[in-house]
């Protein structure tokens, strides 16, 4: 059993440890989440809130044919975007150009300020905490729905089904967005352990 | 070393400049490239170090990004938590 399955039958128990365990997993990615359809953190989080009572309440109904998971990033985006389409936000749209600057290439597209070798040694030369916060902090900068999909592909580690059955999107748009989110986060990492632009 | 590679080099696939790798990367590592380009690609990959520390800088995004950890919750939060689930145990 997963630890999610796990989780949802001490849940169906009874078990308020378990309901804080799921709160304490998945309470801050639904904000961050959340926070993508509407205008507020205060409203992100009355949506949150909401969220969890309506999972509370249909836990007995829940019949498992999707991931638990799943099943509570929809019920919050479903909530999200209904609050979202009432306080009539625009959408946040989606930005263009290349995912590395063009200045880097020379004429011929060949690289003229190459990336550096540092994949390997990443974690060695930033702490574990700060390596977090930096790319924390990236991902809340990204635009709206890269931001999305990158939290729950890459953070929540979902499959692209699941992503795009959460957020009511195609595969190909899914993998755009991904494509841009993922390369600002390595963008991030570079600055920070060198190579590109200084 | 892939079985293109090894092929005589008027058979060899035609080439991608390094500026274009960086926008293949994501089909290539989600698994969704054509049979063509994957081959194309990765033919680039096997004589270009750079893209290929470029591809390993994003599969290392990957990893790492699988690896942030959760914001702690306020104390306040947590609080209206324990409240709504106890109310809800009461709802029956």
């Amino acid at each position: 059993m997963d630890a999610d399955a796990a989780l949802l039958a001490r849940l169906r128990d009874g078990d308020e440890q378990a309901f804080t365990d799921l709160v304490g997993r998945y309470h801050s990615s639904m904000l961050r989440l959340a926070m993508s359809f509407v205008s507020s953190q205060a409203v992100a989080e009355e949506v949150v809130q909401d969220t969890w009572l309506a999972v509370l309440r249909g836990l007995g109904r829940f019949e498992e044919r999707s991931s638990l998971r799943t099943w509570l990033f929809t019920i919050l985006v479903n909530r999200a975007r209904s609050t979202g389409e009432r306080e009539a936000r625009t959408v946040p749209v989606a930005d263009a150009g290349p995912v590395v600057d063009a200045s880097r290439f020379g004429p011929n597209g060949g690289w003229t300020l190459p990336p550096e070798d540092w994949a390997e040694a990443a974690e060695n030369r930033i702490d574990a905490a700060k390596l977090s916060g930096l790319l924390r902090g990236c991902l809340d900068g990204l635009p709206g729905r890269q931001r999305d999909v990158v939290l729950l592909r890459d953070v929540e580690e979902m499959s692209s089904a699941e992503v795009c059955q959460v957020l009511a999107i195609s595969e190909a748009n899914q993998r755009v967005l991904l494509h841009r989110g993922r390369s600002k986060l390595r963008q991030v990492l570079e600055s920070e352990l060198g190579g590109g632009p200084r | 070393m892939s079985f293109m590679s090894r092929l005589p080099r008027f058979r060899s696939p035609s080439p991608v400049p390094c500026q274009q790798v960086v926008e293949m990367v994501t089909d290539y590592v989600e698994g969704v490239m054509p049979g063509a380009d994957r081959r194309r690609l990765e033919h680039h990959l096997a004589g270009c170090r750079y893209c290929t520390a470029y591809l390993a800088q994003m599969r290392e995004t990957i990893r790492l990004a699988g690896r942030i950890t959760p914001d702690d919750l306020t104390p306040e939060m947590r609080a209206q938590l324990t409240d709504l689930y106890r109310r809800w145990r009461t709802e029956g």
